[in-house]
């Protein structure tokens, strides 16, 4: 008896909360050493990046809205559900070239990192806020909020967990977040959309486009409904245009040269606006 | 006499009597020193209230910021840096000691160089200038609380650029948190305004800072772009034009070298029906007339609910009649004079397009000096979104009004702008006010108030109205370099 036919995966986008292909048709295939295809992923457009931020503008909304406290339940379901299918990510993974340890290392990084993020939703709140002494009759808070719609660019030598750590630390805070580019583990990222798709995250709140960072930094940093760009491992001459393209709108950005090792609430901060409201105090 | 029963005797002058000591021509401060400019080029700064010429005061070249900048660094390496932290906040305290001793003169030089009345200048300009050099004074040597779990220095030498419609409160903000956190600096005051500063460089002397720590350059857009582009400057903060804003943001792309930026607004004033609406009509005079409008988070854009529209702009338009335009020294002005010719003309030519478009304006109908220059407080009535008075920054004494049904709408409204540093909510009830300001994106909101600051509160925009926080524990932020 013939061997069954496998049925293969189509690696798609993550976008507003459905799986297109990218709109230009084009794809990329990912070889392994010897140069066999191992698959074909969406190579993302620039449209494909406009029709992100509309997801993202909608997403956040919602997200926004979600209480910390639901906002920390969703980050710990998508854990639970990266759990439930760590054997796919790391067979994944090994797909794409890594070995089987260090791939089972990524794959429990990236749970652990869902799970760190996840606890800190409803924390940034009070490590960041302050109610200010001010010398008048007033009583004066300072509370954070989400900077808004992020771009988060991942550079080609970044691997599962440092796209994990982007997504999760701007996810925290309340942000959208359109997750570009991931080319050392392009079939991962796409299949991290299902993850967060199952964990009841808004549909638009987090959007992958897999493909290359660098098509997309120019519009990442010129599209003016983008209020900030987090960079991870980029290249600095990308690093550079993209900065100078952010000055148009005055976008808020970070930029690491490679993946931290350990979250840090600090990276949640870089994406939070800090607001401060005054109330007389009388009768 | 005025037919305004408010005004039923015209005030008697009462001019503030305080004497202040200015120099004929003003060196650069550097490393204690008044200093010419190496090309030995001078500019003169005005009264703008009479056109009178104050004084001369050096204008720094590229050469100038250099040597300002090596100063600075060196005095970073071998004596702020080293210090402990407990004897740098001391000298922030002396500092803080003269400024209220000379709290008068302070207040009489900058209402002369820069028009504002002298009653903010007084009552809020120089008070505040010397709480925040207190604030931070006391932080210099508890900064290992200020940043949990996280190892921090300063960044060296920071490089700061000020605006002119709060000359020595900018210089306190910039330059108090990034001294208690240990860096030396390079300010350049404004080209309009720099007689203060130099003020406070006599009593950085007379504090005996050591040289180097607080350098003083004044100048223009030639020293400011030097200071930017400055290879040994470590941190660039900036409050002015979101313009110049987005070319300190290009410039620096790709340099790693830290920036703040405090920049334009375009606030909302939302009055809701519920609202107590005398204090209302107070707060929104606050809000747009104060310091003639030459304030970044002035409440420039009124939103008023439909329902009570017609009473509160009839009661508006009456008190804005009433406000006193005049000399700035005089303790009875309300709105003083212009700051600057270029500013003034900006305002005239807002107004005229305002007029082109057949948009209504209303005046106080003040008379106005011969000399010296002025605008009336104006407000643009019915003005739609579409209108430049609308999207733009006027920086004078000019309120564009629209109205809203609900607060939806308001909120729509409020946010229908590229700027986000401040707005305003006028209503009696507590949980509508939670609601708006929590929907209005800015940096600062002022609930049933305006125009509060204060050294501890945290102060900065969203979106294109810059990015950092000055004021507070937040403010320290930008002038440290964190570690893990």
């Amino acid at each position: 008896m013939a061997d069954r036919i496998l049925v293969k995966k189509t690696y798609k986008l993550y976008v507003g909360g459905k799986f297109p292909r990218s709109e230009s048709g084009q794809t990329l295939t990912f070889t392994d050493k010897k140069g066999k295809l191992v698959a074909a992923y969406c190579k993302s457009s620039r449209k494909d990046f406009r029709d992100a931020v509309l997801a993202a503008s909608a997403g956040l909304k919602a997200w926004k809205a979600a209480t910390p406290y639901l906002r920390g339940q969703i980050l710990y379901r998508a854990a639970e559900m990266l759990e439930g299918r760590s054997a796919q990510f790391v067979e994944e993974l090994q797909l794409q070239g890594m070995g089987k340890s260090a791939a089972r290392k990524d794959v429990q990084q990236s749970i652990d990192r869902m799970v760190y993020y996840a606890g800190w939703t409803d924390k940034v709140g009070q490590l960041f806020s302050a109610v200010n002494p001010v010398a008048s009759s007033h009583f004066c808070f300072t509370v954070p909020e989400p900077t808004g719609v992020v771009a988060a660019l991942v550079g080609d030598a970044v691997g599962l967990s440092g796209a994990v750590e982007a997504a999760c630390r701007l996810l925290a805070g309340g942000n959208a977040v359109i997750l570009c580019g991931c080319a050392a583990c392009p079939l991962s990222a796409s299949s991290l959309g299902e993850v967060w798709h199952t964990s009841d995250l808004p549909g638009g709140a987090l959007n992958i486009l897999t493909g290359i960072p660098a098509d997309l930094a120019e519009t990442a940093g010129s599209h003016r409904a983008i209020d900030g760009v987090l960079g991870i491992g980029l290249d600095p001459a990308v690093e550079k245009s993209l900065q100078e393209a952010a000055a148009d709108s005055l976008k808020r950005l970070s930029f690491v040269a490679e993946a931290p090792k350990s979250g840090s609430p600090y990276a949640i901060a870089d994406f939070l606006e800090m607001k401060t409201t005054w109330h007389p105090v009388g009768v | 006499m005025s037919e305004n029963p408010f005004i039923n005797e015209p005030y008697a002058p009462a001019p503030e009597s305080t004497k202040v000591a200015i120099k004929d021509v003003y060196g650069l401060f550097i490393e204690n020193d008044f200093v010419p400019a190496e090309d030995g080029s001078t500019r003169e700064t005005f009264n703008p209230a009479n056109g009178k010429l104050i004084s001369r005061v050096a204008e720094a070249g590229e050469a100038d910021v250099d040597k300002a900048v090596q100063v600075a660094r060196k005095a970073y390496d071998k004596t702020w840096s080293r210090m402990a932290p407990a004897e740098r906040g001391k000298y922030l305290y002396r500092l803080a000691r003269l400024i209220q001793e000379r709290s008068r003169e302070l207040a009489v030089l900058e209402s002369m160089d820069g028009g504002k009345p002298i009653r903010e200048s007084r009552d809020v300009d120089i008070p505040l200038v010397a709480a925040h050099f207190f604030y931070y004074a006391g932080w210099a040597d508890k900064l290992d609380y200020a940043f949990p779990n996280r190892t921090w220095r300063p960044h060296g030498v920071a490089g700061q650029i000020i605006p002119w419609n709060f000359p020595l409160l900018m210089a306190a903000w910039k330059l108090a948190p990034a001294l208690a956190c240990g860096n030396t600096v390079v300010l350049k005051p404004a080209e309009f305004t720099p007689l203060t500063a130099l003020y406070l460089a006599e009593l950085v002397q007379e504090a005996e800072f050591p040289p180097g720590v607080i350098n003083i350059l004044t100048g223009g857009s030639t020293a400011g772009r030097a200071i930017v582009g400055h290879d040994a400057v470590n941190k660039i903060a900036f409050t002015g034009s979101t313009e110049v804003g987005k070319l300190i943001q290009r410039s620096l792309a790709g340099t790693g070298k830290p920036y703040t930026l405090e920049l334009g607004g375009k606030a909302a004033h939302i009055i809701f029906e519920d609202a107590a609406i005398d204090q209302a009509v107070e707060g929104i005079v606050n809000g747009i007339f104060f310091n003639q409008g030459h304030v970044c988070c002035a409440g420039s854009r009124l939103l008023v609910q439909e329902g009570i529209a017609d009473e509160l702009m009839r009661k508006l338009e009456y008190r804005i009649q009433t406000l006193i335009v005049g000399d700035p020294l005089d303790k009875n002005t309300d709105i003083g004079a212009i700051n600057n010719q270029p500013q003034c003309e900006k305002i005239q030519e807002f107004l005229k397009e305002a007029k082109e478009e057949g948009l209504e304006l209303v005046d106080g109908g003040q008379d106005l000096p011969e000399q010296g220059f002025w605008c009336r407080p104006t407000i643009v009535k019915n003005a739609p979104q579409s209108s430049r008075i609308v999207r733009e920054e006027v920086f004078g004494p000019v309120l564009a009004v629209q109205t809203f049904r609900n607060p939806d709408e308001a909120i729509e409204k409020a946010n229908n702008t590229r700027y986000g540093l401040s707005g305003g909510v006028w209503t009696d009830k507590g949980s509508k006010i939670f609601k708006v300001t929590n929907a209005v994106q800015a940096g600062v909101l002022w609930a049933n108030t305006f125009n509060k600051f204060d050294p501890t509160a945290p102060f900065g925009g969203y979106k294109e109205s810059g990015m950092g926080r000055e004021g507070g524990l937040h403010g320290l932020v930008p002038y440290v370099r964190l570690g893990d």
